[in-house]
């Protein structure tokens, strides 16, 4: 399911649905004129978001949905991200250590890492059943 | 929804996975599946060329994570090459370089292969 509004889309918490989400806030940054590294970095930034939803929020119920807002704002290009599932709590966040999480052969566990590298401010917020987190990139 | 292929190619003893597309947590599966074909049959010299790989998150760097600490138990590596800069940009972010062999091109890997025997 997709619903595509000029700068908000709503769609199933699925895998199928990164590339889709991924083009869609490219295109928002596109047409608000960023900087193609910049967009790289966003476009990671969501996918990362997007993908920690699924799994952690949802569980990989695809019967779920996302929704994705965009917007300019005082010298800043923001992105909110909307679930209904689990909170994330960032109050848990431990910085992983990579080359230790290699020796152990454990995969994964770096989204939130990349995200904080990559956006200059990251907030989440719980209102209801609604959990919002939302990337901020300066420009 | 994403696109991905691998092309596996065995050369002179070195198994070779060249990565074409997207790789995020839609398709990072395809890659392991290729990396665990390959270990089922115990060969561990592996060069995965990055030269059509136009996108990675950490889906697919976590495939990496996952397997060479094995690999090198064994005695072999996975040596990555022909990143585009921005494939580079996302390695580097985690650190990457300083803990996998990143490379130039196929030939730089087979020549690292071949000093380390």
């Amino acid at each position: 399911m997709v619903t595509n509004n000029e700068n908000s889309i709503t769609v199933s918490a699925s895998t199928e649905n990164l590339a889709l989400i991924r083009a869609f806030v490219a295109e928002q940054a596109i047409n608000n004129g960023l900087a193609a590294k910049t967009i790289d970095e966003i476009r990671l930034a969501v996918d990362e978001a997007f993908t920690n939803i699924i799994k952690h929020a949802y569980n990989f119920d695809s019967n779920k949905k996302v929704s994705l807002k965009t917007g300019m704002e005082n010298a800043t290009f923001w992105i909110s991200i909307c679930d209904e599932g689990k909170p994330y709590d960032p109050g848990t966040y431990t910085e992983p250590n990579i080359a230790d999480r290699i020796k152990e052969g454990k995969r994964g566990g770096v989204g939130v890492f990349l995200i904080k590298k990559l956006m200059d401010k990251v907030e989440y917020r719980s209102f209801g059943h609604k959990n919002e987190i939302k990337l901020i990139k300066n420009l | 929804m994403s696109s991905f292929i691998v092309n596996h190619i065995q050369k002179d003893g070195y198994d070779i996975l060249e990565l074409k597309g997207e790789l995020d947590a839609h398709t990072a599966s395809h890659l392991e599946d290729a990396l665990k074909l390959i270990l089922d049959t115990d060969r561990n010299r592996i060069i995965v060329n990055c030269t059509s790989l136009e996108y990675i998150a950490s889906a697919g760097l976590g495939v990496f994570m996952a397997y060479i600490e094995d690999v090198r138990a064994l005695g072999g590596d996975i040596k990555l090459t022909n990143m585009t800069p921005r494939v580079y940009n996302v390695f580097d972010l985690l650190g990457f370089p300083t803990l996998y062999d990143i490379l130039d091109d196929v030939s730089n890997a087979i020549e690292q292969f071949s000093s380390h025997q």
